[in-house]
């Protein structure tokens, strides 16, 4: 894949860096008691500590910070045994303190890594910054009232993670596929439901171009960009209007910008939206947050087996291709189905792990995908076993595979009861095969003088006819190998 | 009998012993608080509540299971939220809050039996030496300079509390001490103000001025209430992420334990230039009695002394002008409206703020800003750690130090008024004790030349309340000040 953009006047390289934030899960608010519950009624998830109310205080939820730092681990990161919560101070309507809790100079989890899978079956890997925890803020209502901004509280205190990755990614599609891989190691690690629609994950992206191999460029900022494919559109517009203004002689200005996903363009935030001096100072309602070392071996311990050593597993243990494995872990449930689902067909017949792999990556994510479902939920519903289990028998063709899986979808029940039922058992009789074949080698005289005559590609012909007159159920490779038999005559 | 001059301690004594009952000594403090009207001490009267109580401790008391502070009428200083009552910090962009909560403090005193007679006057956000920065206008001290009957100052921020006290009008008070709040005021007017260890008493429910420096305690008529008190306010709380998990010791069993061979520390840098001679006096006399208690004293030094007070005027502003961010007029108290959010709170603020809270929030949001951080806001914290490291290594000769509280007595209203630096200089001794986190304790202690109060201050080490408590108590009784005020509330 290339990183470069041509301009005018010659290459460009897209320099870009993003700050994710990610809701913790977590059934309280990092530094109060109250709920998170997502789409609960305005303000009925809120405490005197989240309305800032005078006299209160915060205080630091245990659980908010195991997952920050297991986050941490899951991204192979520096933990921080001792960091410090700051209060960025700034005045909004949503904001009831005054000032957001966060951490600035001092992050509870420092530089780490993600790895990102490269077409050719490598990885690279992007640089992160840092992990920090803070408070989310409340949401301001413009709709509701023709001149009142109604308030709602129940984000504000919410716990964030703000993740912040170097500024080693090249192309949109490798922000894309960062997000994506974000994604999976947050869900696999159960710290974030990274749901970009429900706003749990929100992107701000940092975007710069230069000369390839110069000096970086003027960045500007892409605040709060809610969805993979935007993230991707609005690199992509960002990175093509600094080159078109630095080729007609302009200058990019540091600014801030928004990403208007109606028009898939970027634009300026007014000055007055962005020149804040936040006064970030030590949080004196908190203690530094101290982490006893054992506690964070023990934290690394209990983590789950992570996308990428599942991976390497799956090419070790199973003999699957980079992007066999690579399609299979990228939702854990969906790895997980499929190696139950290879252990239990592979007790009854042999199976390649590689067949079990493609139906679930090609057959199950289509027919799943048609009906909404994920392939994992797919998997645990229909008779997905005994359908491969009856393909490897011999009794359905792999072409009937996917009838078998659709008509088992409907119907919810048993592979073999279906098959049965609607008679779909491949014939492997030869007598019935040959005597198709006769009837279609009968009815088409001149085409098998002219196979006879070398025109060898007319066996497909033949093969198809055959498979029609037995609706598909006849075994391909008996047939094939009964035709040649009968055409050599 | 004047049931309003006894102490808590003897007060607890004789309800027990039934010789009146918790009505009775309500009812007489009820009195009191209605005579000291002119002082305007009471922002909030609250006798039909205090009187509730009062039958709940003398049910108690009947059955001979009566609470430690059962029947003891408290005033209560309007920085902690009490549910129910309004609370307004004595500002008026808090006009009409009423809080659905009480602070862990007070919520301590209640349940330990102690009865709310009202909410008293402060200066506004606890800003303030004189107790003149309040919205509800300023709180006059019960003492008079000899021959003159210009209105004092009772100093402040917690002068409503000093001056309730002193006038007999409850038999003790909570106070807040950031710089000195609670020490100064005591000295200004004859009583004793406590000052606990940061960390020591629970900041949750208490309006915040600094949070770093904020501490609450008990101001009373002697130095045995004053660890009665202490020891139902204190303990650790789990909602103050700063409030230590520590045992509460019996402070009381300290007072009145000898202090010999205690070593006191005299710090040399408090003998300040200029400083009015009966300070320096009062001072000497008070190393003198600590002498004959047979206590040895070490002269010992506070190096960074003089660089306390602009320490503490960078990092209090600082924490103040955020922990005040949140009265914006959105969600409680005041609101101006406007035509956008910025001009509500430019309406709000601008005419919610007095004078001084204003001055604060701008030298607060000023050393803080980008540009000026490193060189005030990281100064001051690096300047804060080396003055609570001078008085680390003092202690390694002494057990507890000795200064004036503040450096002069209780001044007109009017006086200093024009000139902030000169109104900042009177927590010149008590400050540097806030930005080492310690506890310290004014005792009265004499009388100046114009007939009014001065007080000592006893400086221990952090969660030694105990020590302190020890000195204070033999200061206490040397000196026998038995002075009364010009005002007690219910004789005049």
């Amino acid at each position: 894949m290339t990183a470069l953009i041509k301009g005018r006047t010659g290459e460009w390289e897209v320099v870009i860096g993003l700050e994710v934030h990610a809701q913790v899960i977590s059934n309280a608010k990092l530094f109060s008691g109250a709920a998170t519950d997502f789409g609960a009624e305005p303000n009925t998830q809120v405490s005197f500590v989240d309305a800032a109310f005078p006299g209160m205080l915060p205080v630091l939820n245990r659980f908010c910070v195991e997952q920050a730092v297991k986050t941490g681990l899951g991204l192979d990161a520096e933990i921080h045994l001792q960091s410090v919560f700051d209060r960025k101070n700034y005045f909004y309507a949503d904001l009831p303190a005054g000032y957001q809790i966060s951490q600035f100079s001092r992050p509870v989890v420092g530089k780490g890594s993600i790895a990102l899978d490269v077409p050719d079956g490598t990885t690279r890997a992007i640089g992160i910054t840092r992990v920090h925890l803070e408070q989310d803020a409340g949401k301001s209502l413009h709709d509701q009232h023709p001149s009142k901004t109604y308030v709602d509280l129940n984000r504000a205190g919410v716990a964030l993670m703000e993740i912040v990755s170097e500024p080693d990614l090249r192309t949109a599609e490798e922000a894309g596929a960062y997000l994506r891989k974000l994604r999976s190691i947050l869900r696999y690690l159960g710290t974030c439901d990274a749901n970009m629609e429900e706003g749990n994950l929100r992107c701000d992206c940092n975007v710069s171009v230069r000369k390839p191999g110069g000096k970086l460029g003027t960045r500007c900022e892409i605040k709060n960009v809610n969805s993979v494919r935007f993230v991707m559109q609005a690199i992509e517009y960002e990175a093509r209007r600094q080159i078109e203004v630095i080729e007609e002689g302009g200058a990019v200005v540091q600014e801030t910008r928004l990403f208007d996903s109606g028009k898939g363009v970027t634009r300026a935030m007014r000055t007055k939206e962005e020149s804040h001096d936040y006064r970030y100072f030590p949080d004196p309602d908190l203690l530094p947050l101290t982490l006893d070392a054992a506690w964070v071996e023990r934290l690394k311990a209990s983590l789950p087996e992570l996308p990428d050593a599942k991976k390497a597993r799956f090419m070790r243990d199973y003999k699957l291709s980079a992007s066999q494995a690579s399609a299979l872990v990228a939702e854990q449930e969906t790895a997980d189905e499929f190696e139950k689902l290879q252990g239990r067909v592979a007790k009854v017949v042999l199976i390649s792990p590689s067949t079990t792999a493609n139906t679930v990556i090609n057959v199950v994510s289509f027919i799943a995908g048609e009906r909404g479902m994920t392939p994992a939920q797919f998997i645990r519903m229909n008779d997905v076993h005994g359908a491969l289990i009856l393909q490897q028998k011999n009794v359905i063709s792999g072409r009937m595979l996917k009838e078998v899986l659709e008509g088992v979808a409907e119907s919810t029940k048993s592979a073999e009861a279906f098959v049965d039922e609607k008679g779909l058992k491949q014939v492997t009789d030869t007598g019935a095969i040959e005597a198709a074949i006769d009837a279609v080698l009968a009815k088409e005289p001149a085409k098998v003088a002219e196979y006879r005559a070398g025109k060898e590609k007319l066996l497909a012909f033949f093969v198809g006819q055959i498979m029609k007159a037995t609706q598909g159920k006849a075994n391909p490779a008996l047939v094939n190998e009964l035709l040649k038999k009968k055409l050599a005559g | 009998m004047n049931l309003t001059a006894l102490t808590i301690g003897q007060a607890r004594e004789r309800l027990r012993r039934k010789d009146f009952t918790a009505r009775e000594l309500a009812e007489a403090y009820i009195k009191a608080m209605e005579a000291a009207r002119p002082l305007n001490v009471y922002l909030v009267e609250t006798p039909d509540r205090a009187l509730a109580a009062a039958a709940q401790s003398d049910a108690r008391l009947q059955k001979g299971s009566a609470l430690p502070l059962d029947g003891v009428p408290v005033a209560v200083k309007d920085l902690f939220c009490t549910d129910g009552i309004e609370t307004t910090a004595g500002s008026k962009i808090l006009g009409g809050f009423v809080p659905p909560y009480e602070s862990t403090i007070t919520a301590n005193l209640w349940r330990n039996g102690a009865l709310m007679l009202g909410k008293v006057n402060l200066d506004e956000f606890a800003m303030g030496s004189a107790t003149i920065t309040s919205a509800r206008g300023p709180t006059e001290n019960p003492w008079r300079r000899k021959g003159d009957n210009r209105p004092l100052v009772p100093g402040g921020s917690s002068g409503g509390s000093a001056s309730a006290v002193a006038a007999r009008a409850a038999l003790a008070a909570t106070g807040t001490d950031t710089g000195g709040s609670i020490r100064q005021p005591a000295s200004f007017c004859g009583i004793v103000g406590l000052k606990p260890t940061y960390g020591r008493c629970s900041r949750w429910g208490i309006v915040a001025f600094a949070s770093s420096l904020d501490q609450a305690g008990p101001m009373t008529r002697d130095v045995r209430d004053a660890a009665i008190m202490l020891h139902a306010m204190a303990g650790h709380d789990p909602k103050d992420s700063t409030s230590a998990p520590l045992p509460v010791p019996d402070f009381e069993q300290a007072v009145g334990q000898s202090i010999k061979g205690l070593r006191i520390g005299i710090p040399k840098e408090y003998r300040l230039d200029g400083m009015p001679k009966e300070i320096e006096t009062l001072w000497q006399r008070g190393i003198d009695w600590i002498k004959s208690a047979g206590a040895t004293t070490v002269d010992i030094s506070l190096k960074m002394t003089k660089y306390a007070l602009a320490t503490y005027y960078i990092i209090a502003p600082a924490e103040a002008s955020s922990n005040l961010a949140r009265y914006d007029g959105v969600r409680f108290g005041l609101r101006v409206p406007g035509e956008t959010l910025d001009a509500m709170y430019e309406n709000t603020r601008g005419q919610g703020f007095g004078a001084e809270v204003r001055r604060r929030v701008l030298i607060g949001t000023y050393v803080l800003s980008a540009g000026y951080y490193d060189a005030y806001y990281l100064k001051a914290q690096k300047v804060r750690t080396l003055i609570a490291r001078d008085f680390n290594e003092a202690f390694k000769s002494c057990d507890a130090i000795l200064t004036p509280t503040a450096p002069s007595a209780a001044f007109a209203v009017g006086e200093k008024m024009d000139d902030p630096i000169a109104m900042y200089l009177n927590d010149v001794f008590t400050v540097p004790v806030n930005l080492a986190g310690l506890p310290g304790i004014s005792v009265p202690a004499g009388l100046s030349q114009d007939g009014l109060p001065l007080g000592l201050q006893v400086i221990g080490k952090a969660f030694d309340e105990e020590t302190v408590l020890r000195v204070a108590g033999v200061l206490e009784d040397a000196a026998k000040f038995g002075a009364l005020p010009a005002f007690v509330a219910g004789t005049a």
